[in-house]
């Protein structure tokens, strides 16, 4: 395990290093100029601005510029946002966690449903529940994260009354009315996230449950007198979880920007609508940074994919 | 093994033993999906109501009338009115072209780049082929709607003088989407090519002198188009999502273009008083995409020859 752990984080160096000079290349591509209000403002004289330019090393070749983001980003130093007038890092860090939160708890969500509705379905299929649990998951992929959104809101808040639609980061109540309100709220974003990813997990599990379902080492394990839960589970699911954990990892840029979208549309204070609100008032370090602690997410998900895979499938940790 | 597979186009070059084509052969397997002829005939409708319904329904999409605002469903505006009264079905009708042409264009931006990175690197062996699964996987790893909206906040503003306002954001939008959606059609076509480029008709093509380019053109493109086909049809829901996620955000079209995605954010701040304004759109994304995927899902079926049937 430990040596295939080494060489699957080497692998992620490359990537992040790629990800983060296709960053840098768009940023450097891109019209406009940090310093564009600053060009703007006549109270600025011309040889501060060529002074505060030299100083910032704007004028240099763009490899330079790229490696002394670069080191700069390694140190810790993500820069200052121009809108809130706090450094990146502590704006990022105090919303991670919510963004980790609700991305974690509705993936446990879409587990807990995709699982067992992928098992039993490819365990009794074309039989009315493998139908009715299809023609869902094929209707719950089908639908926008931002179309579902809006739905719950417009019935567990507008009609019902029950679930507040705005998400509050800055609750009073403490005690037990504190975890009732956090869940209360949490409910419909984790909701949102959670049945999507369910659907096109439940497909992607019952699709490998069919393929492994049929071969000859299962039809062994009957012959061996084996219970049928024993053969399905140790036997059938373990060997189709593999591809599944893989088709996981290749969707887990899909996930986040689902909760962009989510956080987006529940006002969430996570990375994702901090990414929005950059945008909108043209906050460039903030943006840069954002976009670059999510591909640093995605890399690192895909490297726990793997860790599973090798456990999972222990033919391949021992190459 | 290659001569059991009849729905392979590869049949053509000789005499023609067999009674059906394969396009029939595919369409009678597509047939046999019942989800997936109904989802192409309501397709078939969606699209006819957005290309020719403008010619039809004579409200002009942008006729503010103050007097029936955020009114739900009646006869002089069956999807009701948004908040300066301007007609739902007319923006509905107008901004469905644009949602659906994103999506086509996108889907063959994002097949034409897939299938020349997967050509290329199935067809040259070595570093050339490794160089570009590393940018494939590179791109897959990447978090797309984050760089999406990195992308269009960066460029819009150039691309929209540059082009004017509509066409300009409509280049950027298939531009970017198209450019992230190609990488699993480039893995599709190199694992094909893998395979295609040993077989003996291709070996045969070589025998007798055919150019590279025109084994790729001639021999293996047409038998590795099949899930490409299936992939280009999912690509197209994708799209229409991507591209309805964006306006939704308040950054792809500008309010003057009311794609569906466009009118879904427009309305979300009047759930309570209009809900009509948002449930149009949202079925209308909804459907769209729906009847896409279950198209390439019987598409899949029609056109994959190991699957009996």
């Amino acid at each position: 395990m430990g040596p295939y752990l080494l060489r699957r984080l080497l692998i992620a160096i490359p990537s992040l290093l790629g990800i983060s000079v296709v960053l840098f290349t768009v940023l450097a591509l891109a019209p406009g100029d940090p310093f564009s209000e600053l060009a703007l403002n006549p109270n600025v004289p011309a040889e501060v601005r060529a002074a505060l330019r030299a100083k910032f090393g704007l004028d240099d070749p763009i490899w330079q510029r790229y490696f002394r983001w670069l080191f700069a980003m390694l140190q810790g130093d993500w820069g200052f946002s121009f809108i809130s007038r706090v450094d990146v890092d502590t704006l990022i860090l105090q919303r991670v966690p919510t963004t980790l939160a609700v991305i974690g708890a509705s993936q446990l969500l879409a587990l807990c449903i995709a699982l067992p509705a992928g098992i039993y379905s490819a365990v009794r299929p074309y039989s009315w529940f493998d139908r009715i649990a299809s023609t869902l998951a094929f209707v719950g992929f089908s639908l926008p994260t931002f179309f579902t959104g809006l739905l719950l809101i417009l019935l567990f808040s507008i009609k019902l009354g029950w679930l507040p639609f705005v998400y509050r980061a800055d609750l009073t109540s403490t005690g037990l009315t504190w975890w009732s309100e956090q869940i209360k709220q949490t409910i419909m974003p984790v909701m949102v996230l959670g049945l999507f990813q369910a659907a096109s997990w439940t497909r992607y599990v019952r699709s490998s449950m069919l393929d492994v379902v049929r071969l000859d080492f299962v039809t062994t394990a009957r012959s061996k007198g084996l219970s049928e839960w024993w053969v399905v589970m140790k036997h059938v699911v373990r060997n189709a979880l593999i591809p599944v954990v893989t088709l996981v990892a290749l969707t887990m840029p899909q996930v986040f920007g689902g909760a962009i979208v989510t956080e987006q549309i529940f006002r969430v204070p996570g990375i994702g609508s901090l990414l929005i609100d950059a945008i909108l008032r043209n906050d460039t370090p903030v943006i840069m940074a954002v976009t670059f602690v999510f591909s640093c997410l995605v890399i690192f998900f895909n490297l726990v994919a793997d860790l599973l895979y090798g456990w999972l499938d222990p033919r391949i940790s021992f190459r | 093994m290659a001569g059991s597979i009849p729905a392979s186009p590869s049949a053509e070059l000789g005499v023609k033993p067999q009674v059906v084509s394969p396009s029939a052969e595919a369409w009678r397997r597509f047939k046999r999906h019942r989800m997936a002829v109904i989802s192409l005939a309501v397709l078939g409708l969606m699209v006819l109501a957005v290309v020719f319904g403008p010619l039809l329904w004579k409200l002009a999409i942008n006729d503010i009338d103050f007097t029936a605002t955020l009114k739900g469903p009646s006869m002089a505006h069956p999807m009701g009115t948004d908040d300066l009264g301007q007609d739902l079905l007319a923006r509905m009708l107008y901004g469905g072209r644009i949602s659906l042409a994103v999506g086509l264009a996108a889907m063959l931006m994002a097949i034409l780049v897939g299938v020349t990175i997967g050509a290329v690197a199935g067809m040259s062996k070595g570093w050339v082929d490794t160089a570009l699964m590393w940018l494939t996987d590179l791109f897959l790893s990447l978090p797309q709607l984050p760089l999406l909206l990195l992308l269009i906040y960066l460029f819009r503003d150039t691309l929209k003088s540059a082009f004017g306002p509509e066409v300009g954001v409509f280049i950027m939008i298939v531009l970017v989407i198209g450019g992230f959606r190609w990488m699993p059609v480039a893995r599709l076509v190199r694992a094909q090519f893998f395979s295609l480029r040993e077989k003996e008709f291709v070996e045969a093509a070589r025998a007798l002198g055919a150019s590279t380019g025109r084994q790729v053109v001639r021999h293996i493109l047409p038998n590795a188009l099949g899930p490409v086909i299936v992939a280009g049809t999912i690509d197209v829901a994708a799209a229409i999502i991507a591209e309805s996620t964006l306006s939704f955000l308040g950054l792809g079209f500008p309010p003057d273009i009311p794609t569906w995605g466009r009118l879904l954010f427009d309305a979300k701040d009047y759930l309570d008083i209009a809900p009509h304004w948002a449930l149009f759109p949202g079925l209308a994304i909804f459907l769209a995409v729906l009847t896409i995927n279950f198209v390439g899902d019987g598409l899949r079926d029609a056109l994959d020859p190991r699957r009996v049937m």
